[in-house]
């Protein structure tokens, strides 16, 4: 719209030119604005009941890297977040051109918002990774993957409803002494994959003890339906 | 600026008019199919492209008895045969066969011999199940070339009780059939769950598996064979 208005507007102007007849008029180019660092705010709400979500890792970047594929196996910094909620591995591992993480776990339905600021105005094939693990499971996380936020205008946002995913890491035994959150307080990393298959998948939930699950240090609480998250992306700058 | 523009929302209104009455636009697409469960096979596909007006189920009503088949056994060729008298482009079993946990399958059409054919319907069998479907529902086939996504979810034909024990494929007879790889992965003398046909197709309430691997009620396996919606997803890349 307010491009068509611009177009409208030299037209006006070409034809006054044209009726004074003076030989072609000389218009200073504008000053150059200064360029604005392109800014993104991302809120992340935890929909759960019963489901911390560990420190959140937030990371722009560009097309050369990605968190996670379905169907493939996880990398070793997500295999720690996801079993252990230590983001600062994923952070380190990929290339970002801006990155920001949580404070402090969020709990079952609060928010959190985070700033990713771009070096400069350019956001050509920035993608938006945010991954997060729901701490009372073996090895759920939830988050968004290489989301294309390029084409986001400033005051522009999008708002997505995420999926809990299995890092395919550590077998969902649901066991005493093998769940990092505050359901159960036991181990977080282990290096062995003890999975069904060492992929990435969606998660099938978790089963608990109160739905017959023996030794599951679990109850009927920490189950979840999908989606687990709502995020919001905004370009405020 | 809104007189400015008027005649521009005219124009496109017109514009929307004429797109309505002209005649359906071929389109070459790519269908890529992922089965995102942690533990479940999707028996083989049925991808197709049919005329509008068209459906393979309708949640809420009892299904076809050739539904039936392909939900209770995996077997695709009677909906084959009502889709061929749509005249539809069909692809059957682009997989080769069972699609595993986090794999995925691509099929082409290109509906220019058949330019009526804008909807998209997909169904596989999802086992170990009863009579569970994953089913995309004729949706309406985009003609601007890009990528579009679908997260589709786990369908109960609501044919079979879900007593989730090893047992056959044939429409009507109790148990779900077990191939190598879902055999491998399921419980065995499980005295069978208590449950009856519901009939009529319903999104599927999950199954219930147990963790007696050698008896208890269920042949399902609960840690593994569960899952949460979506079941697959479906990427359409209209060329």
């Amino acid at each position: 719209m307010r491009r068509f208005l611009f177009i409208f507007l030299v037209g006006l102007v070409a034809a006054c030119d044209g009726d004074g007849g003076n030989g072609p008029t000389v218009i200073p180019a504008p000053e150059p604005e200064p360029t604005q660092a392109a800014t993104f705010t991302v809120t992340t709400t935890n929909l759960t009941v019963a489901q911390p979500l560990s420190p959140l890792a937030a990371i722009i970047h560009d097309s050369s890297v990605r968190a996670f594929s379905i169907g493939e196996a996880a990398s070793d910094a997500l295999e720690v977040l996801a079993e252990a909620g230590d983001n600062s591995g994923l952070l380190e591992a990929i290339e970002g051109l801006s990155e920001a993480s949580g404070d402090a776990p969020l709990g079952p339905g609060a928010s959190e918002t985070l700033t990713l600021a771009l070096p400069d105005d350019n956001t050509s094939g920035a993608l938006l990774t945010l991954v997060t693990m729901l701490v009372n499971t073996n090895d759920a996380i939830t988050g968004i993957n290489s989301l294309d936020v390029s084409a986001l205008a400033v005051g522009d946002s999008m708002t997505l409803s995420t999926n809990a995913y299995d890092t395919g890491t550590e077998a969902n035994t649901e066991a005493t002494g093998t769940i990092p959150g505050p359901a159960d307080g036991g181990e977080g990393f282990n290096p062995a994959r003890d999975d069904v298959a060492d992929q990435v998948t969606l998660h099938p939930g978790v089963v608990t003890a109160d739905d017959g699950l023996t030794g599951s240090a679990l109850n009927q609480s920490h189950r979840w339906d999908n989606p687990v998250a709502r995020i919001t992306v905004t370009r405020t700058q | 600026m809104k007189n400015v523009l008027a005649p521009f929302s005219q124009a496109l209104a017109l514009a929307l008019a004429l797109a309505a009455v002209s005649p359906a636009q071929a389109v070459q697409f790519d269908v890529e199919i992922i089965n995102l469960t942690r533990g479940s096979y999707f028996t083989p596909f049925l991808v197709a492209a049919h005329p509008e007006g068209n459906n393979l189920f309708v949640s809420g009503e009892p299904a076809s008895a050739n539904l039936q088949a392909m939900a209770e056994g995996g077997d695709i060729s009677g909906l084959v045969a009502d889709v061929a008298a749509l005249n539809a482009t069909l692809s059957e079993n682009p997989a080769g066969g069972l699609l595993a946990p986090g794999a995925s399958t691509t099929t082409s059409h290109d509906t220019d011999p058949a330019p009526d054919n804008t909807r998209l319907p997909i169904v596989a069998m999802i086992l170990p199940s009863n009579d569970g479907f994953m089913g995309l529902n004729a949706v309406e086939i985009p003609t601007e070339p890009g990528t579009y996504v679908y997260n589709v979810p786990a369908y109960d034909s609501g044919t079979e009780g879900n007593d989730e024990i090893v047992g056959s494929g044939v429409p009507g007879e109790p148990g779900y059939p077990a191939p190598p790889p879902v055999l491998a992965s399921s419980g065995s003398g499980g005295s069978g769950v208590n449950a009856m046909a519901e009939g009529f197709v319903h999104i599927h309430r999950n199954v219930l598996g147990d963790d007696d691997i050698a008896g208890g009620d269920s042949d399902i396996v609960n840690t593994v064979h569960r899952w949460l919606n979506p079941v697959v997803r479906v990427v359409v890349t209209v060329n």
